[in-house]
């Protein structure tokens, strides 16, 4: 059932392809269609899984090639434990949020709705693959529908954009092939399940901690961490809406999830040994993007540099290398896929509406669209920690998994929090607060089902977690125990 | 008792909910719902509040909820209903009450009447829902929500530039405040692995957690109680405030949410006790507060910024009686001060009504034309001053004499204080009331009035402040037999309860409290009332105070231009855009130079299918994959 989730898309793929020019509005139906049935297969299992037992449920697994050389099988396996699956549960939510909110795509329709599938199916697979060689395959495919909805449905700088994102990319995950290889030859396997039980190998051509830092590089290019982070503004700003949405609520997680799920499980005495590095690095990111926050101009550049900051808090807990501080962590990612996506959503149809996403030509929005501004108080509030709302619940519990272990760093972060109030609220009073200018009269508020659904669905999600975490925090919490265990 | 205990926010969030649905919904119903609301929210704290007495004050048990549960972290949430809980829902509840009464007339007409509403409602929940929480973290959330709601109805009339800028400054600066909570959370934590307030009790008395830790802890808590509370020097955000409506002015920016952070402290006595850096801290803060702030209530000219120093002030007064391990006199305190300064806000509301105008130099006289709302706000300003019998009296003097037990340079500020206190109530009173009307002003909602025959205002908005001014006037008996006493007490760890100071009754000190504020009436008469002192000579004599006066001791300059503008945004945020962009940037895009060559190359497969540069992609990494699997060694 999870493979088939995994590749649905790609047989809505097939059939967009396949559909004739004259019929290519069909293109987004079909794309909302298979999106849909994935987020109910997901769902399905987010309810089927088995909380008292622990670990990979609804696993696939068949050789997938077999070389006579070595006695190293390449596996397709594919499955999902408490970490993965509220990832892959917010990304097949993500996937049709973001069909809805393309709807009005009029450029090559067909392309476009086949790229976001192609890129659904890169990034359940990243979440679900089981074996190293088949996460880093899903990886890179990622790349692909990336670079082309960027500089083809992109505005602004777009191709620059799109090349500067490949780029970085590329070069991680250069770094990580030869971390995955130098790993997998040494410890014989390349099967996630057994390397995590394995532990840490210490026979390998090049010492442990070069190939730690190896793979971690290519995750925190992606979380992204400061001083790699630059690409990240470009991308957002010059993406479509529903790219933006995908890249800040899923893609930046792929970083995290790797962080747990290859860095720190695989090797937990190197990342021990790493912790404070990584603790520091997390601070200066959480602070670094809260002040070049504050300074943004470009609404979509504003909410990037936030990501920047705000994933510094996954970063954080992580180097707590501690059950709680892993579960902050889990969820951070979680919540701030919900917040931030929403935060773009909503910068995204202030775009379409005004044209415009410069906060001094923005002013008095609210009045002329009230549904859209309630809306953006809510992610924004949100997205500074308010408590009851989901975010407040995955910083406090990133802080008090961390401080424990980097009194310090803890500190910054919480520093990061009162910052975080600072941007949102001076650009929800400058944007929809502020004199109503005469430019703006004629703008209409959000009112079709496409857009007012998606937005509806994520407030619910970030008042649910927010006021009853445990249904999230609980899963996670299994999830993460395994490799806290394994670092304890 | 759990169900009608939970029932309370319930009740109040239910009718929030109905509020957000309007449409066929009339205004009108929006308050009856929350005043009904809020009233059975009333009754049912009185009911509490009995069974507190019952009690003696001490903690009836309530198991707690799971929340979150992760590892060795461990949020259990639930209700703590002891004395002290009981008292501030009474508080909450009933001055909740009144002022939504009172806003069915104030805000008749107003666009926002269900966002009104729907606000208060939320406000009134979570305010019960801070004062009965039992776990730290829990107490932090409500905090928070009584903020969000204090920041959304600051900014009530958005539309309004100042009305803006003072809802996200009161956000900003008690947020500062709330770091400094949050990581008080987070040492003690660390420290102990608890959570529970109860807990946290226990190992701060059984010596559990270091001396250090311990004071940081209480000093934290602290800060967030000075940003709520607006102590010195947080205390910026509180008199710009005043922008929101006048009812909100008098429900949360002097009642209930501002006298949180008194709460707080109250709440942690135990912790606080055990650390003499914490306790003095208080005290000093307190003492420079209650000072800093009356001395900017004399130079006011807005009738509600008067109120709001003076509400800073007397918060001050309550930090110093907490200050002095004097925690019964400091919530009996904060318990009169509700009454009293709600019925100020709302005398200053339904003056406003009359003249449209806040603007002290532009009332005058008003005592002929509205004599309830001049006698209701009379009894609340001596109440204020602290003349025997009023509620004010009883309490400042409780406060007073505690100081005066444990450290007498509290009771000596305390004394000055209540004689700028006097000043500062008589030319507020001499300004509004006495002399000559003079013309007033349009009205807070913007309708052009006429004001030029100043009316009393309507029933509906009398009877909150009649039955204020009563309880104004008698609140203080309830503690003339130390009944408040084993109420507030009665919770306390036995260890914390034997450090609680107790002055007693005084008359020495009753005396001389009561001569300070006649001397400052008496100051406020020859100047503003016979107008023998000529005011600008006074203020002649005092330079440079009255201009460091004005400017608010520079603070807001501080904050804004040299903090804010100056060195986060123009300082460390604009360095940083810069590496951002050359160095950073500059590198990459150099990289990006030297790979240009091999993308030009690749831009042949650009031009083509999309398809093909997938599948070419794809077939390049598995090729390289497959090559070394092959070329290795092994």
């Amino acid at each position: 059932m999870l493979s088939l989730a995994v590749f649905l898309p790609i047989a809505g793929v097939l059939a967009i392809v396949l559909l004739p020019k004259e019929e290519e509005h069909r293109a987004k139906l079909i794309a909302a269609g298979v999106s849909a049935v994935v987020l109910a297969l997901i769902a399905f299992m987010f309810v089927d899984y088995d909380r008292d037992r622990a670990g990979y449920q609804f696993v696939n697994s068949t050789t997938w090639l077999d070389s006579d050389f070595s006695n190293i099988k390449l596996k397709y396996a594919v499955g999902l434990d408490g970490l993965s699956l509220p990832l892959a549960l917010l990304t097949a939510f993500l996937g049709l949020v973001s069909v809805l909110i393309s709807w009005r795509i009029e450029l090559r329709p067909r392309e476009y709705f086949a790229w976001l599938l192609v890129l659904e199916t890169s990034l359940l697979g990243v979440f679900s693959a089981l074996d190293f060689v088949l996460f880093f395959l899903f990886w890179e495919i990622e790349l692909v529908p990336m670079y082309f909805l960027i500089s083809v449905w992109g505005s602004g700088n777009r191709v620059y954009s799109a090349w500067k994102y490949v780029l970085y990319t590329f070069f991680g995950s250069a770094l990580m092939l030869v971390g995955i290889l130098t790993l997998g030859f040494t410890a014989d396997t390349f099967d996630i399940r057994q390397l995590a039980r394995i532990g840490d190998i210490n026979d390998a051509i090049i010492p442990t901690w070069a190939i730690f830092t190896l793979i971690i590089s290519a995750f925190l290019i992606k979380l992204p961490i400061v001083p790699l982070h630059t690409w990240l503004p470009d991308a957002h700003t010059d993406a479509p809406t529903a790219v933006s949405v995908i890249l800040a609520g899923v893609l930046l997680k792929m970083g995290g999830y790797g962080i747990l799920r290859m860095s720190l499980s695989i090797m937990p005495d190197v990342a021990r040994d790493a912790s404070i590095w990584l603790a520091i690095i997390a601070a200066v990111s959480i602070l670094y993007g809260a002040l070049m926050t504050l300074i943004q101009q470009d609404l979509k550049r504003l909410i990037a540099y936030s990501s920047v900051s705000h994933m510094g808090y996954v970063l954080l807990g992580a180097s707590a290398i501690g059950t709680v501080g892993l579960t902050g962590a889990s969820m951070q990612m979680l919540t701030h896929g919900l917040i931030t996506g929403m935060l773009f959503v909503l910068v995204g149809m202030v775009y379409d509406r005004a044209h415009t996403r410069n906060i001094a030509d923005l002013s008095g929005l609210a009045p002329r669209m009230p549904f859209i501004a309630v809306m953006m108080v809510v992610a924004g509030l949100a997205s500074l920690g308010l408590p009851a709302l989901a975010g407040f619940v995955s910083e406090i519990t990133v802080f008090l998994g961390t401080f424990e272990k980097h009194e310090v760093m803890t500190i910054a972060g919480v520093i990061g929090i009162a910052f975080a109030a600072g941007y949102i609220l001076w650009t929800i009073q400058r944007v929809f607060w502020g004199a109503p200018d005469p430019r703006w009269e004629s703008l209409v508020d959000a009112t079709a089902w496409w857009e007012r659904g998606p937005l509806l669905a994520m407030t619910a999600a970030i008042v649910a977690i927010g006021i009853y975490p445990a249904v999230m925090m609980d899963l996670f919490e299994s999830g993460v125990t395994p490799i806290a265990q394994r670092l304890g | 008792m759990l169900l009608p205990l939970g029932s309370f926010g319930v009740i109040t969030l239910v009718s929030f909910l109905g509020l957000t649905r309007d449409g066929s919904w009339s205004p009108r119903y929006s308050g009856y719902l929350t005043i009904a609301a809020i009233f059975v929210a009333f009754a049912l704290s009185l009911w509490a509040l009995d069974g507190a007495i019952d009690a003696d004050g001490a903690r009836v048990g309530f198991d707690g909820h799971k929340w979150v549960v992760v590892g060795e972290l461990d949020v259990h949430i639930g209700i703590t209903l002891d004395g002290l809980s009981a008292i501030m829902l009474v508080v909450v509840t009933s001055v909740s009450l009144l002022v939504q009464v009172y806003s069915q007339e104030y805000m008749r007409g107003d666009g926002g009447y269900n966002r009104y509403y729907a606000f208060m409602s939320l406000f009134t929940a979570s305010m019960l829902g801070l004062v009965l929480a039992s776990n730290i973290v829990q107490l932090f959330v409500f905090w928070e929500l009584v903020g969000l709601c204090s920041y959304l109805l600051i900014g009530f009339w958005f539309y309004k530039d100042s009305a803006r800028r003072a809802a996200t400054k009161a956000f900003l600066v008690t947020r500062v405040g709330d770091l400094g909570f949050l990581i008080a959370i987070l040492i003690i934590f660390s420290e102990t692995g608890k959570l529970g307030i109860g807990d946290i009790h226990e190992a701060a008395i059984a010596g559990a957690v270091g001396s250090t830790a311990l004071t940081l802890f209480a000093l934290g808590l602290f800060a967030g109680a000075a940003g709520k509370s607006a102590q010195f020097p947080l205390h910026v955000w509180l008199p710009d405030a005043m922008e929101g409506p006048t009812p909100v002015s008098a429900l949360i920016h002097a009642a209930t949410m501002v006298a949180a952070g008194v709460y707080l402290v109250a709440r942690f006595f135990p912790v606080f006790a055990e650390s003499d850096e914490a306790i003095t801290t208080v005290a000093a803060i307190g003492a420079i507060t209650a000072i800093i702030a009356s001395l900017l209530g004399i130079m006011a000219t807005d009738i509600k910024r008067v109120m709001a120093y003076s509400t800073i002030s007397q918060l001050g007064y309550m930090m110093m009686g907490l200050g002095v391990f004097g925690i019964v006199a400091a919530i009996f305190h904060l318990f009169t001060h509700a009454f009293f300064k709600a019925l100020l806000f709302l005398g200053a509301g339904s003056v406003n009504h009359a003249t449209g105008t806040f603007d002290m130099r532009r009332m005058g006289g008003l005592a002929k034309y509205m004599p309830v709302t001049f006698w209701t706000v009379f009894i609340a300003s001596m109440a204020l001053v602290g003349l025997p019998p009023l509620a004010g009296f009883w309490s400042k003097d409780e406060i007073l004499s505690d100081a005066w037990d444990d450290r007498p340079w509290v009771f000596v500020v305390a004394l000055i204080g209540v004689f700028l206190t006097a000043v500062y109530v008589g030319r507020m009173l001499f300004l509004t009331f006495g002399g000559e009307y003079k013309g007033g002003e349009e009205s807070e909602h913007g309708e052009p009035g006429v004001h030029s025959e100043p009316h009393e205002s309507p029933t509906l908005m009398l009877v909150p402040l009649v039955v204020l001014a009563v309880m104004a006037a008698v609140a203080g008996l309830v503690n003339i037999d130390d009944g408040l006493k084993t109420l507030i007490e009665g919770w306390l760890p036995r260890e914390s309860e034997e450090l609680v100071t107790h002055g007693g009754f005084q008359w020495w000190i009753a005396l001389s409290s009561t001569a300070a504020g006649l001397a400052g009436l008496g100051v406020a008469w020859l100047v503003y009332g016979a107008r023998v002192v000529e005011s600008d000579r006074v203020r002649h004599i005092a330079e440079p105070l009255p201009e460091i006066l004005e400017n608010k001791y520079y603070l807001d300059w501080l904050y804004e231009e040299f903090f804010v503008r100056g060195l986060v945004l123009g300082g460390a945020a604009w360095l940083l855009s810069l590496w951002d962009r050359y160095v950073i940037d500059g590198a990459v895009n150099g990289v990006g130079t030297v790979a240009r060559w091999s993308a030009d190359q690749a831009r042949l497969v650009q031009a083509g299918q999309a398809q093909l540069y997938a599948s070419v992609m794809l077939i390049g990494v598995v090729g390289a994959i497959a090559g070394i699997l092959i070329i290795d060694p092994k």
